[in-house]
């Protein structure tokens, strides 16, 4: 394993389950700070959860996450809601606040946390719009915009205050291929022009592999290869080279876990 | 066996579930008030929660009060003391219907609202996305709510109760033609402002904090799909349903019975 | 915004009219018993359901509330402490006070009338001349013990 010159966030010997089921066992993750980090894997593996654990909503049962020398499991609400301050999260719906506008929206963390006057949240928030290319949209309620464009405002949003480490999920799905476009080379640039790090969690093989630095592989609750694009390329493992050329047949399951076929079949004929 | 286990289990679901209702009301309790972002978010649910409900329950308080009235008329003439049907419509009203049905249709005109609206936050992750800037949804979202259903019921209660009652008096006094003098005289005489009236208040006011706490526990707490709100909705019209008759059964022992 | 702040306003004015409509006309709370009362007792031999807050009236009108309600120890016979309203101050000491019901089956009040002497109840003082509730059970066993005898 490589390790990096400066890493945010230090992920050690994490563990966590949802209804007696683990979703990751022992996982070690380093996020190099300034980069672009992608989390990639099968749908249903834990990227989600991974982000709600660095973002504290979730508690894992073992291990620590470490950013910038907080161990954010046991930090107390205050101490947490004071740390996220300095995260930006874009949830895979958006997750626009619906009763207000694009404008207020992309104004709220700045409210909340900011003692600026009008005309400064007025700058900002035009100045962030521009870099999504929406600012002609900011009268327009939520319910008014495609699913790219809420994306994009919730981008917008996500760094509105300036954040250290952006997170975002899933980022492409359900994104014509325009929009795709234009939401990689926005991440890309607002990366480059803003100098915060990025997590993207995606499935999305080619556009990840695009603009990602360094990449995580998670599966079956574990780290099952990481490296840069070009390494993991190479990686001469079934399961990777299965999820990376998207077949169906592979080490990687297609079935949820699940008792034998057959098995269950014959159970249920003899009750 | 198995089935004693599932019924434990599904005991345990329960309780804890009401553990975790617990710990919302404490957290929207204690939490310390912040006026300047607070007042208008308060502003804007009673305005959702009260104002937005005063026709329907301006519409059946007259209805009841003239039913009171019509009902109460044809079952006092008989006894030649129809003179009291001021008296009875107040009574009924001011006392149990205008605290009960007041706080019925609250529940599933503003309480389901509550729920659905809360729990789509929920599904569509603004109640995440809420915690990821910083802000406590707790406050800026469940507070404000369940402060507004508070302050609403009792103030929809009394208006529901006037309402009635002058509903009573349209019917007792200008179509069936009881003696108007007779018919307030009366209905002041029997009606006690701290033990009738006070109490109903008293109700509403305990109406409404549990109402608005099964409403948005339900909306917080649901399984965050489609068909997790619709539950939560119908669960927030039963659960809050049954603990207003409940609640009204004991109170209204502990107010009016002799023990 | 500018609507629903108007509209919350007037919402929880129509509340307070409500409530000020339900104290006024609906429960007939007298806003003038804010005046200042006198004490009066008197001891019944049966107060049969009078409680405290019933009212005290002359002629059908109030003149006063029941305060209070306790049972004499040594004369073994209830006392009831009644307010009566400053005003009335023409109460005689031979007024008598009988507890009353309204209606059939209503509510037991207290009423209270005049004597012909030239001195005047003053505060503490008692109605000596009383007639206690009328107790439904009392009457049907005088009644079926008149028949018996007979
Ligand atoms: N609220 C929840 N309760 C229980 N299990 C959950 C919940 N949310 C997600 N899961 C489970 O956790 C696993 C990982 O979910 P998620 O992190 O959303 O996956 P991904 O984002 O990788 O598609 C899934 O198998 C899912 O069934
Ligand atoms: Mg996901």
């Amino acid at each position: 394993m490589k390790p990096f010159e400066d890493v945010i966030i230090d992920i050690q010997g994490l563990s966590f389950a949802r209804s007696g089921r683990p979703i990751f066992r022992d996982v070690n993750i380093q996020i190099p700070r300034g980069k672009i980090t992608a989390i990639m894997g099968p749908s249903g593996t834990g990227k989600t959860t991974l982000l709600k654990l660095i973002g504290g909503q979730l508690k894992p049962a073992k291990g620590s996450i470490v950013m910038d020398g907080q161990n954010i499991p046991r930090l107390g609400r205050r101490e947490l809601f004071e740390i996220r301050e300095r995260m930006g999260m874009l949830f895979q719906s958006g997750a626009l606040f619906t009763d207000m506008s694009v404008y207020e929206n992309v104004a709220f963390p700045l409210r909340v946390h900011t003692d600026l006057p009008e005309q400064m949240i007025r700058d900002i928030v035009l100045m962030k719009l521009n870099a999504v290319g929406l600012r002609g949209a900011k009268d327009l309620m939520p319910s008014e915009l495609s699913g790219g464009m809420a994306r994009r405002v919730a981008l917008a949003r996500a760094i509105a205050l300036d954040p250290d480490l952006v997170m975002y999920d899933e980022p492409f799905t359900g994104q014509d291929p325009i929009a795709m476009g234009v939401l990689v080379n926005l991440i890309r640039r607002l990366n480059e022009a803003l100098g915060h790090t990025s997590i993207i969690v995606s499935h999305d093989i080619q556009e990840t592999l695009g603009i990602a630095d360094y990449i995580y592989l998670i599966a079956d609750g574990e780290v099952v290869a990481q490296g840069t694009p070009q390494e993991l390329k190479e990686v001469d493992s079934a399961k990777v080279k299965q999820f990376m050329q998207g077949l169906p047949d592979g080490p990687v399951p297609f079935h949820f876990p699940a008792a034998e076929y057959v098995d269950e079949l014959m159970q249920e004929a003899r009750s | 066996m198995n089935q004693l286990a599932q019924l434990g289990r599904g005991a345990l679901g329960k309780l804890a579930a009401f553990g975790r209702s617990g710990i919302i009301l404490g957290h929207v309790l204690v939490a310390k008030p912040q006026p300047r972002t607070m007042l208008p978010l308060l502003l804007q649910q009673i305005y959702f929660v009260g104002v937005l409900s005063l026709i329907i329950i301006v519409v059946s308080g007259l209805f009841i009060g003239m039913v009171l009235g019509l009902q109460g008329y044809t079952i006092l003439v008989d006894y030649g003391s129809e003179q009291a049907v001021g008296q009875m419509v107040a009574l009924s009203l001011v006392r149990e219907l205008a605290p009960v049905v007041t706080a019925l249709l609250f529940a599933g005109r503003a309480g389901s609202a509550l729920t659905a609206e809360i729990g789509l936050m929920k599904a569509t992750e603004q109640l995440s996305s809420l915690e990821m800037i910083g802000v406590d949804p707790l406050r800026r979202i469940i507070a404000p709510r369940f402060w507004a259903g508070f302050y609403c019921l009792p103030v929809l209660a009394a208006i529901f109760s006037v309402v009635g009652v002058y509903g009573g008096a349209l019917v007792g006094v200008d179509w069936l033609g009881i003696y108007e003098g007779s018919f307030w005289a009366n209905m002041q005489h029997s009606v006690d402002f701290f033990d009738d009236v006070l109490n109903g208040l008293f109700k509403a006011v305990v109406f409404g904090f549990v109402v608005t706490w099964i409403a948005v526990f339900q909306g917080y707490d649901c399984i965050p799909t489609s068909e997790g709100i619709s539950q939560a909705t119908t669960r927030t019209v039963v659960l809050s349903s049954l603990a207003v008759l409940a609640l009204d059964f004991v109170l209204t022992a502990l107010m009016f019975g002799d023990f | 915004m500018r609507i629903t702040e108007i509209s919350v306003g007037a919402f929880l004015l129509a509340g307070i009219i409500a409530l000020l409509v339900l104290a006024l006309n609906v429960s007939g709370l007298n806003l003038s018993n804010a005046e200042g009362t006198y004490t009066v007792y008197a001891r019944f031999e049966n107060i049969g359901g009078l409680t405290a807050r019933s009212k005290v009236t002359m002629s059908g009108v109030q003149i006063g509330r029941v305060s209070n309600i306790e049972l004499d120890e040594k004369m073994l016979m209830a006392r009831v402490e009644m307010q009566i309203f400053n005003s009335v101050d023409y109460l005689t000491t031979d007024s008598s006070a009988m507890i009353l019901t309204a209606g059939l089956l209503g509510e037991k009040y207290i009423g209270v009338s005049v004597g012909a002497e030239d001195d005047v109840l003053k505060d503490g003082d008692y109605i000596r001349d009383t007639q206690s509730a009328l107790v439904l059970e009392d009457l049907v066993g005088k009644f079926l013990l008149n028949k018996a005898s007979e």
